[in-house]
């Protein structure tokens, strides 16, 4: 008498897709899968326990390595949040300038999503070109902030530092490039027969399911659900803009690949807008005084040759925080107790000096009122939420994110049941599960 | 009407205390009531909470230093979102640290079974009716859960390899 | 009758050197990707930062194929058994690469979970700190592993988390072309 009995596989949390360490114990019948058990936690890197630890500025580097391919959002999130429970308000220009970085980072997501599963489908070129944007989109991102991947460039109350002067015009360009990029990329894949036969149909979730779950982002867009945090709840200036958000219909994988090349476009749209819209930057300087090196001011300073100071402006190394007087306004919010003071006045007064201290010293610090707040922001893969609570002193007394991949890990099997063994590999790369993010 | 005054307005006797602090909507309710509270807040048409955004715990000891005195040392913290009505509410539910049980909203929420498999390993409350209840973030041979105040940040369990 | 040492002799020096430049062009890594560094690995492999002109631009994802083992993002305890595991299953000879600050020394998450250097539990050969390195300093660190190589050097020490101080590690010498010579000579 022969027996059937179905064999447990297990796609090991060291595989070759490289979204990132995930196990899968599945149970198949031949190539069907029937069953499917996903063990996650394997980068458990205990984001909110180190955050207690902390004071609330020190969180940032650890916010950007939660969703570490779109690292922007993140620390934005994290920021509105910490800003809606000190019920501080910051300048339009800093508003600008999180939204220009939070579209290149969800752009940059986007890219790494769809590269990866197309190489993982065998179109090893679409990844090559997909990562040849995603530097581009990098290049311009480094030249603010510093950095090419964990940025830390947002702070409570505005943003670390200006735009520089040849910010838009490289935009302009590299959106070009971008979008060239985008063109071939869809000539590549969109009509091939190969990758339209391993993507219709495949992964398919209903609307119902996903609601149930509670799935948000481009996961449920391609459902048909239109639930976007941007439309639904506007933070920073998304109200202003003008944008679409795509949807599909049938919840399969090749909806979610449309869905997320469409928003690309769409925000690559935003990005133009805000360029188009942002208010002037520096003020002209109205200071009489010669510019001197921040740390010859320090010198002069300290030796108490004070007399003209007040005038001169600083010209500050860029690996500095803080800035200068003449950026200081339109970055950052004005409030004393928050924002670092800008540094003419560090080095030139025992007032600002007073101030940087207050706010930088372990024991002090940024302290917010008693009490919890929950902002949802629009991250790469849906509701990226941060929840703190705040018990009046300066470190934080609980932070909790709630991760957008973590429902769709958990609506994933629904997907997955019934479908074939190799169907796992563009459902799962469609999910964009980002392991960061969802172990925290 | 706002989602809070209804909530107050059908179930006064469960609740502790609501407040509104930055717009977030929140009220403190029995532990006993919270699955009548959350069928209401999913079934009535006004309502219709179909999401269940987040489920987590905050452990209060020790809270501002000592200076602020909480009655119960855990509490449990639920974010619900309309699609339909686009609010929101967040409902806390105090948890005793001698009874460490609290109703599971898997029945009505599918969503729910992940994120209090989460709040078991971090914190260790457990579920009643709970299908699966295993941890999710940390290995099964860890002792104790992490979340909590009193285990320290830097304590660990290696599996292999030199203890650190 | 071991090739990999050979202290005299015109040819076999020669072999060696062959042996080296060989291995150092021809590198087949199995990239243990976990997080925020593979992305710069990603970057690293594609075209702006090329690796394949180095000739390691080919991953093998089996270990039992590989030689050198990318060991790129944080390694938790969850994880340690998974990744003494991959490289107990490479075969001789095998080099590690530490990338990123996270499997050096364990960068700043000093928590309950993360390794503290992935040297406590396999022998590294080469560190590249950052966080995440930038594909410049993954390029040295490759080419430096390319020197190492090429001397036919390995790493066999283990180190402490605390006070570092290293210890020799206990292989399993099973999978080696010595320890295979070994076991014929023991047995015949």
């Amino acid at each position: 008498m022969t027996q059937t009995r179905s064999m447990l596989l297990n796609v090991g949390p060291s595989h070759p897709a490289m979204h990132g360490v995930i196990r899968m114990i599945m149970e198949l019948d031949g190539e069907k899968i029937k069953n499917v058990d996903i063990e996650m936690g394997y980068l458990h890197r205990a984001f909110e326990k180190m955050c207690e630890t902390v004071m609330y500025a020190q969180c940032f580097p650890y916010t950007d390595r939660l969703n570490y391919v779109s690292p922007l959002i993140n620390n934005v999130g994290f920021a509105l949040t910490l800003e809606k429970l000190l019920g501080i308000d910051i300048p339009e220009r800093a508003k600008y300038i999180r939204v220009i970085m939070s579209e290149i980072s969800r752009v940059t997501d986007h890219l790494t999503c769809v590269g990866a599963s197309a190489m993982e489908l065998g179109a090893m070129s679409v990844f090559l070109y997909m990562i040849k944007a995603r530097e581009f989109l990098w290049e311009l991102v480094e030249e603010i902030t510093g950095a090419r991947l964990t940025i830390s460039y947002v702070r409570i109350g505005g943003v670390k530092a200006d735009l520089t002067p040849n910010f838009v015009d490289n935009a302009f360009k590299k959106i070009a490039e971008v979008r060239k990029v985008l063109i071939e990329a869809d000539e590549l894949l969109t009509r091939n027969r190969i990758f339209f036969d391993r993507m219709k149909g495949i992964g398919i979730i209903s609307a119902e399911d996903a609601i149930a779950h509670s799935v948000t982002g481009p996961f449920l867009r391609a459902t048909g659900v239109a639930y976007d945090v941007r439309k639904a709840n506007p933070y920073l200036i998304y109200d202003k803009l003008d944008f679409e958000v795509p949807l599909g219909s049938a919840g399969d994988n090749l909806d979610r690949y449309f869905v997320r090349m469409a928003e690309m476009e769409q925000s690559l749209r935003i990005i133009e807008q805000c360029f188009l819209q942002i208010p002037d930057g520096p003020i002209a300087a109205d200071l009489t005084g010669e510019v001197i090196p921040a740390a010859e001011m320090v010198d002069s300073a300290k030796m108490g040759q004070t007399a003209g100071l007040i005038e001169d402006e600083v010209s500050l190394d860029p690996t500095l925080q803080g800035s200068t007087r003449k950026y200081y306004e339109s970055i950052s919010a004005d409030k004393k107790s928050v924002v670092l003071p800008a540094k003419e006045n560090t080095y030139g007064n025992i007032e600002g000096l007073m101030n940087h201290f207050k706010l930088v010293m372990y024991g002090h610090g940024i302290k917010p009122p008693v009490g919890e707040v929950y902002f949802p922001v629009e991250g790469a893969n849906g509701e990226l939420g941060f929840y703190i609570v705040s018990d009046g002193r300066d470190h934080p007394w609980r932070v909790r994110v709630h991760p957008p991949c973590f429902p769709i890990m958990a609506a994933l099997p629904k997907c997955l049941i019934g479908g074939m063994m190799a169907d796992l590999v563009p459902t799962f790369g469609s999910v964009n599960m980002i392991a960061g993010e969802l172990d925290r | 009407m706002s989602p809070l005054e209804k909530v107050q307005e059908q179930f006064t006797a469960a609740i502790i205390e609501t407040h509104s602090f930055r717009g977030d909507e929140t009220a403190v309710i029995r532990p006993e009531s919270l699955l009548a509270v959350a069928k209401f807040l999913k079934e009535t048409p006004e309502l219709d909470f179909n999401f269940l955004m987040d489920v987590t715990a905050v452990d209060y000891l020790f809270f501002a230093g000592g200076r602020i005195q909480k009655e119960f040392r855990f509490e449990m913290v639920y974010h619900f979102f309309s699609l339909k009505h686009n609010h929101r509410i967040r409902i806390k539910v105090p948890v005793d640290e001698k009874n460490l049980e609290v109703d599971t909203l898997n029945s009505l929420w599918v969503s729910a079974d992940w994120y209090e498999r989460e709040v078991w390993d971090m914190f260790g409350i457990k579920f009643k009716g709970h299908p699966n209840l295993k941890r999710i973030l940390m290995y099964e041979e860890f002792v104790g859960h992490a979340l909590r105040k009193d285990y320290p940040v830097n304590k660990r369990q290696p599996l292999i390899g030199p203890q650190n | 009758m071991s090739f990999l040492s050979s202290p005299t002799g015109f040819i076999t020096t020669s072999f060696n050197d062959a042996l080296g430049w060989a291995r150092k062009f021809s590198i087949f890594q199995y990239p243990f990707v976990t997080a925020c560094c593979g992305m710069e690995y990603m970057a690293t492999n594609c075209s702006h930062y090329d690796q394949d002109r180095f000739g390691a631009g080919f991953p093998r994802f089996s270990p039992r194929q590989s030689d050198v083992l990318f060991v790129v993002g944080t390694i938790s305890h969850k994880m340690a058994p998974i990744l003494k595991t991959v490289h107990d299953q490479m075969c001789e000879p095998k080099w590690v690469v530490a990338f990123g600050v996270c499997t050096c020394t364990g960068g700043f998450y000093d928590n309950y979970s993360t390794v503290m250097g992935i040297d406590t539990i396999i022998p590294v050969d080469i560190y590249i700190p950052g966080c995440p390195p930038r594909p410049e300093n993954v390029l040295d660190g490759l080419i430096k592993l390319q020197e190492k190589i090429q001397k036919g050097e390995q790493s066999r020490i283990l180190y402490d988390p605390r006070t570092r101080i290293g210890r020799p590690a206990e292989l399993q010498s099973g999978y080696s072309i010595e320890g295979h010579i070994k076991h014929i000579e023991s047995v015949s």
